[in-house]
C-alpha cells in the first residue's frame, strides 16, 4: 500500500494516531444498576467500540440512566469512499447575505411572500420572513438589506402580481401548506402562469414556492425558479436569493 | 412574595443616579401615555372574546372554531364592534329568552338570531346583565387566585432563589404532563409549556386537549386545566408549590390571559412590544389587548413575564443593551398602569454577550446588576444564552454555568434553565439533568455571593451600568419627542418598522363608539385598590 493511500483511511483519534478512541453518551430507560451498567457496555460493544470504559453512570427519575463511554471504536473511514451531496449554492451568513446586497446590487433587494389560495397556514411563510424565525435562526425581516412585505395568508393571484410590480419585487416567495386535490400545484401553476402573463422574462421576480408537500424537482413543470421543502431555513432561502440574484444569474432557471 | 432585592443588600451597589432614574421613569411614562390612551379608546375581537369567556361562553364549533369567535363575528356583522358586544349579546338574550349564552352563540351562527344596539330601559337592563354574568366569571378567577395563595401556604414557595424555570414542549399535552412532573421532581419550581409554532398568529383560541403541535403544545383551556392538575399533584407530593407558565401573546392576547385565571396558572408571557416587533402584530392590537391581558392577570395574581431578551437575540448585546432598559421601563409603566404589583413584574433580560467580547463576563454583571437595581421589587426573568450556543456542548455547558453564576450574584428571581443543546435538539432527558446539575452546583456553592459581591466604586461595573442607564435615557428622551407609535413605526426596537396602519389583525380593531360599554373593564378598573 502506497502512503497516499494509506491516508485515505482513517479512524477516530484520541491521543495516539490510529488509537481509535471515541467518547460516546446516551440514556438507557432503566434505573443504574449492575445490570443496566453492563446493558450500557454491551451496546457500546454493539456500536464498535470495543474495549469500551463506562466512566460515567447516573440515574435520572426513576427509570432512566444515563452514561458515558470511552473506548477504542474498530470501524475505519475510507474518506475516498465519503459521499456528501453538495448544495448547488453557497450557505452565506446573515452578515454575508446583506454584505454581497449592499455592495453588489447597491439596493435593498425586495422580497414579497404570501400564501395564495385558500391557504390560511401562515406557518411556512412566517417562518421563513417573520423576523422571529425559526430553529433558532432569524427570518427575512432580519436581514438589513431585504425588504420584506409580507403578505399573509389568503391573497389572490391578482394581489400577489400587483404587490410585486407595486414593491418591485425581485423575488416573489409563496408558501402552500394544504393539498388537499393537489391544491398546492393548481396555485402554483396559476402563480407562475399569471406572473408570465403579467410581465416580460426579464422583469419578472424570481418565483419561489415552498411547503412540506412539494416535490423539489418539479420546478419546470410548476412553472418557478425553486422549490424549497420540509426543513428549510431561511438562512438557506437568503442565500438561494443572493445566488440566483446576484451571484450567479445564470443559475435562474 | 415581593422584596425580592431588598434585604439582600442588593441595592444601592451601582451608585445610580436617583435623579436620573427618577427622570427614566417619567420619560417611560411620557412615551407611554398617548399608547394608553390609544388603548382605552379602542377595542379588539379578541377583548370581546375574553368578556364573552368570562360570562360563560364556552367550546367550539365541529369546524374547531370557538363559539366565543362566531358570537363576536355574528354581533360585528350585524352593528359593528365599536359598541362592545357585551350589551348586543345580552340584548338578545333578553328578547330571544335564552339563558345560555353558548345556545346564543349557536343560534346566532346559524343566522337566527339579530342583534342590535337597544337604548333606554333595554340597554340597562342589558347592561346590568352583561355586568352580572361577566362578574361571576371575575370571581371564579378571584377563587382560583385565593386558592392558589392556599396552596403556596400549604405546600411553601420553593427554598430558594432564583427560582428554577423549566420548559417542556413535546406537542403532546399528554407527554408534556409526565416530563413536567419529572422536571419538578428533579428541582423545577416553574415549568413552562411552550406553544405550537405559529399559535400566536392564530385569531383564535383552539379547544380541548391536544396531542399535535410543532415545536410546542397549543395552549387551550383543557391542556392548561390538565397540566395544572398534574402539577397540584406534583406539588403536594414534593412540599412546595410547582408553578406554571404560558403565553398570553400573539393575537389572542386577552384570551389567553382570562384562561389562564380560569385555570390558575401563575405566569405568563406578556410583553408589551413583542407581537409587534417579531410577530408583525398591528401595533393598536398588540397595546389594546396588551392592556385588558395585564388588568386580568393584576385581579388573578399573575405573575408576567416580559420578552427583553428577545431585543438582544436580533441585535448586538452590548451595543443594544440599553434598549432592554427602555423595554424594560416601558414595561413596568404599561404594568403599573394595568394595575399589577411590582412582585407580579418578571421583566425580562438575557446572558446574550459574545463570550468572545473582552471582559463579557463583567458586562453581563453590570446589565443584570443594572436591572436589579432599578427594579429592587420586581422578580425579574433572567434569560439564558441561545444566539452564542454554538452546538458546542461542552463549551455550552461553561457557558450556562456563568449564567447561572451571573443569576446568582445579582439576586435575580426566576431563572430560566440554559441547555447545552440550544440550538441542537429539544432537550432530551439527560440535557436537563445536566443543565439542572449544573444550576445546583452553582447556586450551592454560590447562591449567598450576591451578599458578597459589591463592585468596585467607580470600577468597571459601575461605570459601564450608568453608561447603560445613560443610554437609555437618551433613548428614552429621543422616543419622547415622536411618541412611542412613531418610534415603532421607523424601526427603534430591534431592526423592526413597524407602522401603525399595518400588521396582522389590524381588521379586529375598532375605535369605541359613544356608548361602548365592556363590563370586564368597569369590574378590573372599578374595583382596583
Amino acid at each position: 500500500m502506497t502512503a497516499a493511500a494509506e491516508k485515505k483511511i482513517v479512524r477516530p483519534y484520541g491521543d495516539t494516531t490510529g488509537d481509535g478512541m471515541v467518547q460516546v453518551s446516551f440514556t438507557l430507560p432503566v434505573p443504574h444498576d449492575k445490570r443496566a451498567e453492563g446493558a450500557a457496555v454491551q451496546l457500546a460493544n454493539r456500536m464498535g467500540i470495543d474495549p469500551a470504559m463506562l466512566v460515567h453512570a447516573r440515574q435520572m427519575g426513576d427509570g432512566f440512566t444515563f452514561f458515558v463511554v470511552y473506548g477504542r471504536v474498530n470501524h475505519l473511514v475510507d474518506l475516498a469512499a465519503v459521499q456528501v451531496v453538495e448544495r448547488d449554492f453557497p450557505l452565506l451568513s446573515a452578515k454575508e447575505v446583506n454584505t454581497v446586497v449592499k455592495q453588489r446590487l447597491r439596493r435593498k433587494l425586495s422580497v414579497v411572500g404570501a400564501c395564495i389560495g385558500t391557504d390560511a397556514h401562515t406557518v411556512g411563510i412566517d417562518a421563513i420572513l417573520n423576523v422571529k424565525g425559526i430553529a433558532g435562526e432569524k427570518g427575512l425581516e432580519y436581514y438589513r438589506e431585504l425588504k420584506v412585505t409580507n403578505l399573509g395568508a389568503q391573497v389572490s393571484v391578482p394581489e400577489l402580481v400587483e404587490a410585486a410590480r407595486r414593491e418591485k419585487a425581485d423575488a416573489v416567495l409563496v408558501s402552500q401548506v394544504v393539498t388537499q386535490r393537489d391544491a398546492h400545484l393548481h396555485n402554483t401553476r396559476e402563480m407562475s402562469a399569471a406572473f408570465r402573463e403579467a410581465m416580460p422574462a426579464g422583469k419578472r421576480p424570481l418565483l419561489i414556492v415552498g411547503g412540506p408537500r412539494f416535490d423539489e424537482t418539479m420546478t419546470g413543470e410548476l412553472g418557478v425558479d425553486r422549490i424549497f421543502g420540509r426543513g428549510t431555513t431561511p438562512g438557506e432561502v437568503a442565500s438561494y436569493l443572493v445566488h440566483a440574484l446576484i451571484t450567479d444569474k445564470k443559475a435562474r432557471a | 412574595m415581593g422584596e425580592w432585592g431588598r434585604g439582600d443588600g442588593v441595592t444601592g451597589k451601582l451608585d445610580l443616579d436617583p435623579v436620573l432614574v427618577a427622570r427614566a421613569r417619567e420619560l417611560a411614562r411620557r412615551a407611554g401615555q398617548p399608547v394608553v390612551d390609544l388603548a382605552r379608546s379602542h377595542t379588539t375581537v379578541s377583548v370581546e372574546r375574553a368578556v364573552l369567556r368570562l360570562a360563560g361562553v364556552s367550546g367550539a364549533d365541529p369546524d374547531g372554531i370557538p363559539w366565543v369567535n362566531r358570537l363576536v363575528d355574528a354581533v360585528v356583522a350585524d352593528v359593528g364592534l365599536g359598541h362592545g358586544v357585551a350589551v348586543p349579546v345580552f340584548d338578545a338574550l333578553a328578547r330571544e329568552q335564552i339563558a345560555d349564552v353558548t345556545l346564543l352563540a349557536q343560534k346566532a351562527a346559524a343566522g337566527s338570531v339579530r342583534f342590535q344596539v337597544p337604548s333606554g330601559r333595554a340597554a340597562t337592563a342589558a347592561r346590568r346583565a352583561a355586568r352580572r354574568a361577566v362578574g361571576a366569571g371575575v370571581r371564579l378567577i378571584d377563587r382560583r387566585r385565593a386558592e392558589r395563595d392556599r396552596l403556596v401556604r400549604r405546600y411553601g414557595d420553593p427554598a430558594q432563589r432564583p427560582w428554577i424555570y423549566l420548559i417542556v414542549a413535546t406537542g403532546d399535552i399528554y407527554e408534556d404532563i409526565p416530563q413536567a412532573q419529572a422536571a419538578a421532581r428533579a428541582g423545577a419550581d416553574v415549568i413552562a409549556v411552550i406553544r405550537s409554532t405559529g399559535q400566536s398568529l392564530l385569531d383564535y383560541v383552539p379547544e380541548g386537549a391536544t396531542r399535535e403541535g410543532f415545536a410546542g403544545t397549543y395552549a387551550t383551556q383543557e391542556n392548561f386545566r390538565l397540566m395544572r392538575a398534574a402539577l397540584d399533584e406534583s406539588s403536594k407530593e414534593l412540599g412546595r408549590y410547582v408553578r406554571l407558565t404560558n403565553y398570553a401573546s400573539g393575537l389572542c392576547m386577552p384570551e389567553m390571559a382570562t384562561l389562564a385565571g380560569l385555570e390558575r396558572l401563575d405566569m405568563m408571557l406578556n410583553d408589551s412590544m413583542y407581537g409587534i416587533l417579531f410577530r408583525d402584530i398591528n401595533p393598536i392590537r398588540t397595546f389594546v389587548d396588551q392592556r385588558f391581558s395585564r388588568q386580568v392577570h393584576a385581579r388573578a395574581g399573575i405573575i408576567i413575564n416580559t420578552g427583553e431578551d428577545n431585543y438582544l437575540t436580533t441585535a448586538d448585546a452590548v451595543d443594544e443593551a440599553h434598549t432592554v432598559t427602555v423595554s424594560q421601563l416601558l414595561n413596568e409603566y404599561f404594568a403599573h398602569e394595568a394595575g399589577l404589583a411590582d412582585w407580579q413584574l418578571g421583566l425580562g433580560h438575557a446572558f446574550e454577550i459574545n463570550p468572545d467580547v473582552p471582559e463579557s463576563l463583567r458586562l453581563e454583571l453590570a446589565h443584570a446588576l443594572l436591572a436589579r437595581e432599578l427594579f429592587p421589587d420586581a422578580p425579574l426573568k433572567w434569560m439564558p444564552p441561545t444566539k452564542h450556543m454554538t452546538g458546542d456542548v461542552f463549551r455550552g455547558n461553561l457557558l450556562d454555568g456563568f449564567f447561572n453564576l451571573v443569576g446568582a450574584m445579582t439576586g435575580q428571581g426566576i431563572l430560566l434553565v440554559g441547555m447545552m443543546t440550544e440550538a441542537v435538539v429539544t432537550p432530551w432527558l439527560s440535557d436537563r439533568d445536566i443543565a439542572l446539575q449544573n444550576v445546583r452546583y452553582v447556586l450551592g456553592a454560590a447562591g449567598g455571593l450576591h451578599e458578597d459581591f459589591v463592585p468596585a466604586p467607580g470600577g468597571f461595573i459601575q461605570q459601564r451600568a450608568n453608561r447603560v442607564l445613560g443610554e437609555a435615557v437618551e433613548l428614552l428622551e429621543r422616543i419622547g419627542d415622536q411618541s412611542l407609535l412613531t418610534a415603532i413605526a421607523e424601526g427603534t426596537f430591534g431592526i423592526m418598522k413597524r407602522p401603525a396602519d399595518r400588521g396582522k389583525g389590524l381588521a379586529g380593531v375598532a375605535r369605541h363608539e359613544g356608548d361602548y360599554y365592556n363590563p370586564a373593564t368597569e369590574i378590573l378598573e372599578g374595583d382596583r385598590a
